[in-house]
């Protein structure tokens, strides 16, 4: 038997590249979880509030409590996120201590470290990461993260930062890999982005690594708009399980990701579908109510 | 290697489609994403990528691609399954209350059977008629624990079966879509033009 390598750049992002076409849903406890993984989620995110009840809560939001974590873990066999706070180390190893399948390192939760984000790479988990542009993307596929999320605005069930992120990443990274070589220094400068990282985007022709996209997704169609846009699959929050019939919209919203091209399905799926969660129009957060802007 | 020219179904519901199409095209093959049943006559092999097994499952169970694709392989046309794709088309336990495989292949699976994320890995793998390892990428990867006596083993990992054979399909834990190397979709290619060769 040869020698078994964990931990590899291969390995970690290759587990991203199983999710793509799917969903990711917020979960608090196991009963979501199993609702989730019925409807054909590809992944859980354990958390202890979905982000519209961590913004109506105020305070510091932190890593779930652990019984949540291993309350979740243990009802589905599905793949597991949890999300540490930004540059925790501690909740990062912990979460990884505990199994879970992928960390989110994430905005929705109060940053532990203002300045410095997390250095991914001597983790064997591997780590999603929020981003509104490439210069933050590239930045986090510096530090090892091996998936990437437009932020969207977190428990707003309003889709208007998502598409404004997502079209941004996509915008960029044509730019990119038009660009000359001789360019690309000075783009990495303007952009804020590690020049390596932007040189394997021109020579890949695309991002590295998966890119969903998340924030605001309250239905089947703003589901299917991300897919649309060029996002590799969608990650859900509030917008499942605040709705008034979680069930229902999970299925709804997994089965226009997938079908994402036929209008005539996603209508049929709309249908009677009932309330989606209320959402926030942009104008009315503070902005340090604006949770995009928490990390750097 | 067949010059002959074949248009491959990818399996489109989830996972890691773009990867095998990818694969598919640098060989000079066609791929087709299939996302219904009507597509499943355009094809002549389909291939079930990696992905999360249990939300393929309930697509495919949506998109009415179960009997379909079992009747697909019931004309003796090729599959070929990665990770997920081998989960599907293996059999259900015998105390199995609700179904979620195909039950194609006389294979028993061990659904992540080499554990969690963190315990996936790389490593190289000596396969039946290859002459160099293979470069196999397991991820949360299932293993065959127990294969019929039609099936042919060609890979074990850790004395269990990783990859096996059984007359027109092809099943392995890992994902060679992952890799550059496509000995084992050539591998695939080779039983889809046995296949192929009789008269339509």
């Amino acid at each position: 038997m040869t020698e078994r390598l964990t931990g590899t750049e291969r390995v970690k992002r290759g587990m991203a590249q199983m999710q793509k076409g799917g969903v990711i849903m917020d979960v608090v406890n196991k009963e979501q979880a199993k609702i989730a993984e019925e409807a054909g989620a590809v992944a859980v995110m354990a958390l202890e509030k979905v982000p519209s009840d961590i913004r109506a809560a105020g305070g510091v939001a932190r890593m779930a409590d652990v019984s949540i974590v291993e309350e979740v873990r243990d009802a589905v066999s599905i793949p597991v996120m949890a999300k540490g706070r930004i540059g925790h180390i501690v909740e990062a190893r912990v979460l990884e201590a505990l199994g879970v399948d992928y960390i989110d390192e994430s905005e929705v939760l109060t940053p532990a470290d203002d300045i410095f984000h997390l250095d991914k790479k001597p983790f064997t988990v591997p780590f999603v990461c929020g981003c509104r542009d490439l210069g933050e993307a590239a930045r986090r596929i510096g530090e090892g993260a091996s998936m990437l999320r437009t932020k969207g605005e977190p428990g707003t069930g309003n889709i208007v930062e998502a598409v404004r992120h997502l079209r941004e990443v996509q915008s960029q990274v044509r730019k990119v890999v038009h660009m000359n070589e001789d360019e690309l220094m000075t783009e990495a400068k303007n952009l804020g982005a590690p020049f390596e990282v932007l040189l394997q985007i021109k020579e890949a022709g695309r991002l590295p690594v998966v890119n969903f996209a998340a924030g605001g997704v309250a239905t089947p169609a703003d589901a299917a708009l991300m897919m649309e846009l060029g996002a590799d699959g969608v990650f859900v929050g509030s917008g499942i399980f605040k709705s008034n019939n979680p069930a229902e919209f999970a299925r709804a919203i997994v089965e226009a990701t997938t079908n994402y091209q036929d209008y005539e399905k996603i209508a049929a799926l709309s249908k009677g579908l009932g309330e989606a969660m209320k959402g926030i129009d942009m104008k009315t957060l503070r902005p340090e109510e604006r949770m995009q802007d928490r990390s750097f | 290697m067949s010059k002959q020219k074949y248009r491959i179904g990818i399996l489109g519901m989830q996972g890691a489609i773009a990867e095998h199409a990818d694969h598919l095209h640098h060989l000079g093959h066609e791929s087709v994403l299939i996302k219904n049943k009507e597509m499943l006559e355009e094809i002549d092999a389909l291939i079930i990528p990696g992905g999360e097994s249990t939300a393929i499952w309930r697509l495919m169970r949506k998109n009415n691609l179960i009997e379909a694709v079992q009747q697909f392989a019931h004309s003796q046309k090729p599959i070929f399954g990665t990770c997920a794709g081998l989960v599907l088309l293996g059999k259900d336990q015998a105390e199995a209350e609700e179904s979620t495989k195909l039950g194609l292949m006389d294979i028993q699976i061990k659904r992540n059977g080499f554990g969690r994320q963190k315990d996936s890995f790389e490593a190289d793998l000596t396969v039946k008629g290859m002459e160099e390892p293979y470069p196999a990428i397991f991820i949360r990867a299932p293993y065959i624990e127990a294969a019929g006596e039609n099936v042919a083993v060609l890979a074990t990992y850790d004395n269990k079966i990783v990859a096996a054979r059984e007359d027109n399909l092809l099943v392995a834990a890992f994902h060679p879509e992952l890799t550059d190397d496509t000995r084992f979709l050539e591998l695939f290619l080779e039983m889809v033009e046995e296949k192929t060769v009789s008269p339509v």
